[in-house]
């Protein structure tokens, strides 16, 4: 059942190729001193005592790919995804990490992307909504909202589901009850939320 | 939000330096309070300086109790096993706080420094001695429904740390470790470390400039490892408190050995009732107690015109937390 959920187990191998390459794009970035084993001592130092001001080159890892944008470092992850790597699907609400609507996996563990610095996320693996499914084959929360009608504007639901996935795989799903309480940080103005914990809870039922 | 340069640092000496040479830079670990605030053009900042490699880490049971590491992430904490059966208080203040992203983000250290969520504070259109020493509190005849009660004063009457975790902390007897520019480390209780408003709001914690929080350590004792955590909010779940209660008891025999009382939402800080305590201390535990325990601890209570309904659910909410506690 764990093919079910690979981008934020696992992720897929780059498009780009090799895990080397992605290394090899983001040598000398900042963001690389969070992957120590594979750079020097004095390499990580060097990019430690660089202050980065204005916009910059940076490496952001999305859905399996390196990709780069050039930035200032008050861009959010959310306005980077969003502005700069044209992945919309996940969506700003509040933009003050109220409403869940940016929910995004950074090296699998939910986060809201509209309180992190896209220049601080460098070195990490994002999972987006885009990222879940495989090729045509939407990954199995996604099924579970069309069947059991998760949303009804849809504006929350990108968020939903990636929160719906961490909230699966950390086991907060195991009742009604615990997964109300652990998809908290998830606002739906539509008020589909008994359709939301009947997806989260099915797929977390067909786990176990 | 402003713009701002970004550094990373490993070493807590080089990001003490940046905050010594730069007073507009800020740490930033976790995020969530910093950007929040940002964002709200209430806090602006030249720089901020990445301290998440700083080796803050580990949740550990050492010789002087619990020790958690600054930059260990609220999440982590609250679902620490040790924590979890030693100090469920900790556990369940953390679990019941903000949203599981939230949580996953920000860390321990950025949690005990976030700020009020008065309104007024958050609105920049508006006065705020907390903001803007000097330039006046409308929160005291104004929408006050969530604010502090107890050792609030005419210049403020915000709860300054809203959260959960503090309210704990301060109630199992928690100590910072500190550390500053000159690397020199001092140890500080956290019912010390946060100040009173009096006449200057704007200084909410005894932090120097540049200064870091290194880790928080909380003595092993029975009363901590018989604690509770109990939150009433408006809504359900993901909500700041109105009310709250941390409490830990030692109970022998039916007769309470020790306690420890720390109420959240109703202070102008994290509020230990030593009050409470007092009474609690050597009584039976049965109800009357603790009425009498919840009676002594808000007796100093000051209320405005729409938080004098605080005074009773405070009272309430601590009844209850001790009566979970001995009826568990």
């Amino acid at each position: 059942m764990s093919d079910n959920f690979p981008p934020d187990q696992r992720g897929p191998a780059p498009e780009d190729g090799t895990r080397r390459s992605f290394m090899k794009q983001a040598g000398g970035i900042l963001g690389l001193a969070l992957a120590p084993p594979f750079i020097s001592k004095a390499e990580r130092l060097t990019a430690l005592s660089r202050k980065v001001e204005g916009v910059s080159e940076m490496q952001l890892k999305v859905n399996g790919t390196v990709r780069t944008i050039r930035a200032e470092p008050r861009v959010t992850l959310l306005d980077a995804l969003r502005e700069h790597l044209d992945l919309t699907g996940s969506k700003k609400g509040c933009d003050l990490g109220q409403c869940g609507a940016c929910t995004v996996l950074i090296d699998g563990r939910r986060v809201n992307s509209c309180l992190t610095l896209a220049v601080m996320a460098q070195g990490k693996e994002v999972t987006t909504i885009e990222g879940l499914a495989k090729n045509d084959e939407l990954h199995p929360l996604q099924t579970a909202f069309i069947k059991h009608d998760g949303f009804q504007c849809g504006y929350c639901t990108s968020g939903q589901i990636m929160s719906g996935v961490a909230c699966i795989n950390e086991g907060h799903a195991s009742s009604d009850d615990q997964c109300r309480e652990w998809m908290s940080g998830n606002l739906c103005r539509c008020g589909a939320y008994p359709n939301i914990v009947a997806a989260v809870r099915e797929v977390a039922g067909n786990k176990s | 939000m402003n713009n701002f340069a970004y550094q990373q640092v490993d070493k807590p000496k080089d990001a003490t330096a940046i905050l010594r040479d730069d007073k507009q830079a800020a740490f930033i670990a976790g995020g969530t309070t910093l950007l929040d605030l940002m964002k709200s053009n209430i806090e602006q900042h030249s720089q901020l300086v990445d301290i998440n490699l700083l080796p803050f880490k580990g949740i550990e049971q050492t010789s002087d109790g619990l020790r958690i590491g600054a930059l260990e992430r609220m999440s982590d904490v609250g679902e620490s096993r040790l924590i979890v059966e030693q100090y469920p208080a900790i556990s369940e203040s953390l679990l019941l706080a903000a949203s599981p992203q939230l949580r996953n983000m920000a860390s321990i250290g950025g949690n005990l420094l976030q700020r009020t969520r008065c309104g007024y504070f958050r609105d920049p259109a508006f006065p705020c001695n907390k903001r803007v020493p000097g330039s006046g509190c409308p929160a005291q005849t104004g929408d006050n429904h969530n604010l502090a009660i107890l050792g609030v004063s005419d210049s403020c009457i915000a709860n300054s740390n809203p959260g959960d975790l503090a309210v704990a902390l301060i109630a199992l007897d928690a100590v910072l470790t500190l550390e500053n520019a000159k690397g020199k480390q001092r140890r500080v209780p956290l019912n010390s470390f946060y100040l009173l408003p009096g006449k200057t709001p704007h200084k909410e914690n005894v932090l120097e400039p540049g200064e870091l929080i290194v880790a928080v350590t909380v003595p092993a004792a029975a009363h901590a490892r018989r604690s509770t955590y109990l939150k009433v909010r408006e809504r359900t779940s993901y909500a700041y408190a109105l009310a709250s209660a941390a409490v830990g008891l030692d109970v022998q025999g039916g007769t309470i050995r020790s306690a420890r009382v720390a109420l959240g939402s109703v202070g102008a800080q994290p509020w230990r009732s030593p009050e409470a305590e007092k009474v609690l201390t050597g009584a039976p535990a049965t109800e009357a107690t603790f009425r009498a325990a919840a009676a002594a601890a808000l007796r100093g209570a000051q209320p405005r015109e729409h938080n004098r309904y605080k005074v009773e659910l405070a009272q309430n909410t601590l009844v209850r937390a001790l009566t979970n506690l001995t009826s568990a």
